[in-house]
């Protein structure tokens, strides 16, 4: 890079371009500082309406080494420029940059429909060829860009130049009409950075109303709008926004969206609070209520077991030390947790998992599983027993469940439940193929003995034989099944 | 601005790729550091080839931005891209399309022709027409599990930018008399295209059929590698040498896919495969599209992964044109309750996409559709192939049955459909300098360029890989898309991001 800087310097101080640099008069350099910025942005050097200026860099870099050039000795020379440059660049919002269209030399070139493939060629090459002209664009480019200034660049030209990254001063759009004609254009163009560009720039120049009922009417340009306040986080006037347009939904969803950047659970659940009158769906709407209360709900508990376990009175808290907070969990986990660490309280209390269930309608199916899960992870067999006896109304107890019984076992295995547990709920398997299997996979052998006796399958029942261990109670009673 | 402090000698430069936003530069500014940077520049990539039949402009956020957002400027850019091709590999005379999107690329397409007619150019056309798809065209297809091997790399493993990272075990090289007291932790990263002569030959098949090439291949190495015995004079000898690299490149090459169809096998072969796969099939078959389903349920109820669950309940309503309402609140209430109710923001994403929705119209338009496109065969052929179904085993993508169609017999034959489909259907014409029209010989394919507008999955390509090389098919494809996508990535982009923002 040196090098280059080096050459750069050389020709520098013998370019007779050396006119316009930092010795101008007032107005000029700030138009330079303008300029440089302009040129720090790197726009696309070659225009597509100016004529032949090729991509030609002094030493086949990108011709942005130019810029750089520029601003080195710029900045080298006046210090002052950079202490003004974030006064500067709050001033010059009027600018929009934008990005450059074409992607690579040859490729542009090409695009261009000119045969002659960019030339990387040698500085004396540079030097007799083409001209003065192609020595320093950039040098040449800013007097070009002084005339944005003034000359009248029509809305149709300021959106194509923008475009084309070039420079362009909004600030000359200044009555109403001009402005939606600029905005209309930019939408025909289809690029969503100059879209932007130019809501900004209305955002900043229109009032509000003015804006809101303009867009109203124009749905691409306002659905631009709405995205680049979520990207920007300007909640408040796109809150604003989208009530004017009537998108309750909208309104209510962004709002709740908020939610995710409070940390503090205490605030978190006051905001939640105020979610609930917005206007959503009849469905969300109730969603958003039981998260409210499922939260308010979790900040007791979560206060309460803390105070329980640092005590360090209840054995269950000193068994099964809890990993980890309940704040902000899902539902069916706070129900599991509930059914782990206060499975008999009373349903009075915010704790127990029959309040859970009835607050929040939890349905039965999911009830159980949760509760078995729970249960069996804390070997309470006799808890998982209770929860599929029903008694009927002649006093006889039956075993029922909402689930079928080898989701029961399957679960049961999971948490490593003693073979004879097991087994009861096997047999209670109603497809018998599936009994077969699972009693079979997990070594069921009862089960097994009974379902081949049942089927009468005396080959299937000889073949188990040899599964069961010699001597054993059930290789017994296989044989007095098979000799009867 | 720290670090500037900390090492003022330091230049800093940003490069935007593939663009740059005023967005980013808007923040930069408010932040007051834009001008610490020196260069700014950006890098524009807009198609970047994959493989020599494949461009991707890598875009992830361009189905959210279209579709959910109604930003189009990934649109405006997928336009330049074309142009940028037609420069270089001539004006493509015919345009198809079918969707919103695809109608303004055209329309943008035209329009820049207009507004540049210095280019011009004098390049014989190499594509013959253009087919343009919306990806909401076909939401069906990225939800279904895909199952050719290179498919299913990408959804077990996932393949970034043709590399992707397996699990080290089965690739630790086994050296006699060291019992693998090395065991790699580092991932195993491989590069997967078609230089790779084996890849490309398994990649497009269906994994069931991967099996038998692979031992075919291990008898074929392992007999050229026994030639060494048989090479007895020094010219013998000299050319067996020489052959010595590329057979060794070849039996890396063997060794490496089997691991991985080895590690995959152990995947597919797992009941929780099986069930989900079956599930899919019943769905894609149109079986009981319009009660809740049991296997789903349970998955929820076992907190199986979210993704997991969100592409199923997405199958479920895309196959049943959308859910009763009764069995939308119901499958929403069940996720709510079990994942969190935060996730209300991405079911309303989900709805807006068109994924998730309740359904609207009282009529289920899916089975019509299915059975005029053909989109479920039930004799399909995994080993040797006889249509395009075999990539999901007896699921036809309906993307490329489209493009299937449009070559042959042409679109009027299935006008009706059409209409089903979200979005307008359209053909433009082109025109080329004179001089430049192509005549056909006989027997010589044309060539069709299909851009994807929001995402194509790798099965996809396979399918209409399988088109270009059927014996009279006619037509040879490219294919072009804004994002190489799978069932989870893609709906991944769809989910509201649930983490505080960093700033």
């Amino acid at each position: 890079m040196s090098r280059a800087r080096a050459d750069e310097e050389e020709y520098w101080h013998s370019s007779k371009f050396r006119a316009f640099t930092f010795d101008d008069e007032d107005d000029e350099l700030s138009q330079l500082k303008e300029s440089k910025r302009a040129v720090n942005s790197l726009r696309d050097i070659v225009d597509d309406d100016d004529d032949d200026l090729e991509r030609v860099s002094w030493s086949g870099e990108p011709v942005g080494s130019i810029s750089w050039s520029i601003k080195e000795t710029a900045s080298s020379s006046t210090s002052s420029l950079e202490g003004q440059d974030s006064s500067l660049q709050r001033g010059s919002s009027s600018y929009a940059a934008f990005p450059k269209q074409v992607s690579s030399y040859s490729l542009s070139s090409l695009f261009k429909g000119r045969n002659k493939l960019p030339s990387f060629q040698s500085l004396s090459d540079a030097l007799s060829d083409t001209g003065v002209k192609n020595y320093a664009p950039e040098l040449r480019r800013p007097k070009a860009e002084y005339k944005d200034y003034s000359s009248d660049w029509s809305p149709k030209d300021t959106v194509r130049r923008m475009q084309r990254g070039k420079v362009c001063s909004l600030e000359r759009f200044r009555s109403l009409q001009d402005k939606l004609v600029l905005l209309d254009e930019a939408v025909a163009g289809h690029d969503g950075n100059v879209i932007t560009a130019v809501l900004i720039f209305l955002k900043r120049t229109l009032r509000r109303e003015i804006l809101f009922r303009e867009l109203e009417v124009r749905q691409v340009a306002l659905c631009h709008l709405i995205h680049f306040l979520k990207e920007t986080g300007e909640q408040k006037l796109l809150l604003d926004l989208l009530r004017f347009l009537d998108k309750t939904e909208e309104v209510a969803l962004s709002q709740y969206r908020e939610h995710l950047n409070i940390q503090d659970v205490e605030k978190r659940r006051e905001f939640l609070k105020g979610c609930i009158g917005l206007p959503f769906s009849a469905e969300d709407t109730s969603h958003i209520q039981d998260h409210y209360t499922l939260l308010e709900r979790q900040i007791i508990i979560e206060a309460n077991d803390r105070h329980l376990e640092t005590a360090g009175q209840s054995e269950i808290f000193r068994k099964y030390p809890r990993k980890a907070s309940i704040l902000n969990m899902p539902l069916v986990t706070t129900l599991f947790y509930s059914c782990f660490y206060h499975y008999t309280e009373a349903e009075g209390t915010f704790s127990s998992p029959t309040n859970l269930k009835k607050t929040f309608k939890i349905p039965d199916k999911q009830y159980v599983l949760t509760a078995l899960a729970a249960r069996a992870k804390l070997r309470a067999w006799d808890d998982v027993d209770a929860l599929f006896t029903t008694k009927n109304w002649l006093g006889y107890t039956k075993k029922k469940a909402p689930v079928g019984f080898h989701r029961v076992v399957e679960i049961l295995q999971r948490n490593n439940a003693p073979v004879q547990v097991l087994q009861e709920y096997v047999r209670l398997v109603e497809d018998v193929e599936t009994r077969l299997n699972l009693a079979t996979k997990y070594k069921c052998h009862d089960v097994v003995i009974e379902t081949y006796r049942d089927l009468k399958d005396r080959i299937q029942l000889t073949a188990y034989k040899c599964k069961v261990e010699r001597g054993s109670a059930e290789e017994e009673k296989i044989n007095s099944i098979l000799n009867n | 601005r720290e670090d500037r402090g900390r090492s003022p000698q330091r230049d800093f430069h940003i490069l935007f790729v593939p663009r740059r936003s005023l967005l980013c530069e808007q923040w930069l500014k408010e932040q007051g550091v834009l001008g610490s940077f020196i260069h700014r520049e950006q890098y524009s990539l807009d198609l970047i080839p994959f493989d020599g039949d494949l461009l991707s402009m890598e875009s992830e956020s361009a189905f959210k931005e279209c579709y959910l957002e109604s930003d189009q400027t990934s649109l405006y850019h997928a336009a330049k891209g074309l142009m940028t091709l037609q420069a270089l590999y001539g004006t493509i005379p015919q345009i198809f399309g079918k969707g919103e999107c695809a109608r303004h690329v055209a329309n943008m397409m035209i329009r820049m022709k207009r507004e540049f007619p210095g280019s011009q150019n004098s390049i014989f056309p190499v594509f013959d027409t253009l087919l343009l798809l919306d990806r909401n065209v076909d939401l069906l297809t990225p939800l279904a599990t895909q199952l050719t091997y290179e498919g299913l790399i990408d959804e077990i493993y996932g393949i970034q930018n043709t590399y992707v990272k397996l699990p080290p075990e089965k690739f630790a090289p086994k050296k006699q008399g060291e019992g693998g007291k090395d065991l790699p932790t580092e991932p195993k990263k491989l590069q997967l295209n078609s230089a790779e002569e084996l890849y490309a030959e398994i990649r497009d098949k269906n994994f069931n059929a991967v099996g038998s090439v692979l031992s075919k291949k291990a008898k074929i190495i392992s007999a050229a590698f026994e030639e060494r015995h048989h090479a007895k004079t020094v010219g013998e000898i000299k050319q067996f040498v020489s052959q010595l690299p590329h057979m060794q490149a070849a039996r890396s090459s063997l060794a490496n896919h089997t691991s991985i169809a080895e590690l995959i096998k152990d995947i597919t072969t797992s009941e929780d495969f099986f069930d989900n796969l079956t599930v899919e099939q019943e769905f894609m078959s149109g079986i009981d599209t319009d009660k809740v389903n049991n296997y789903l349920e349970d998955c929820i109820a076992q907190k199986h992964p979210l993704i997991k669950i969100l592409r199923l309940v997405c199958l479920q309503s895309v196959c049943n044109s959308g859910l009763k309402q009764k069995v939308l609140d119901h499958y929403k209430r069940e996720i709510l309750q079990t994942y969190g109710y935060e996730h209300i923001l991405t079911l309303n994403n989900l709805e807006k996409a068109g994924l998730l929705k309740p359904q609207t119209s009282g009529r289920n338009n899916y089975p019509t559709i299915r059975k005029t496109l053909r989109l479920w065969m039930d004799d399909v052929n995994e080993q040797n192939p006889n249509d395009i179904s075999y990539v999901y085993s007896g699921y036809a993508p309906l993307s490329v049955r489209l493009a299937q169609l449009l070559a042959r017999p042409g679109w009027r034959s299935i006008e009706e459909v059409l209409k089903m489909l979200p979005g307008p259907h359209f053909e433009e014409r082109q025109q080329l300098p004179t001089g430049l029209q192509k005549k056909r010989q006989h027997g010589e394919n044309r060539v069709t360029l299909v851009f994807f507008l929001g995402g194509v999955t790798y099965a996809e390509i396979a399918a209409l890989r399988f088109l270009s090389q059927m014996e009279d098919g006619g037509t040879e494809y490219v294919i072009a898309t804004t994002k190489l996508i799978n069932g989870t990535s893609w709906i991944k982009s769809l989910m509201e991001k649930l983490e505080p923002a960093p700033f």
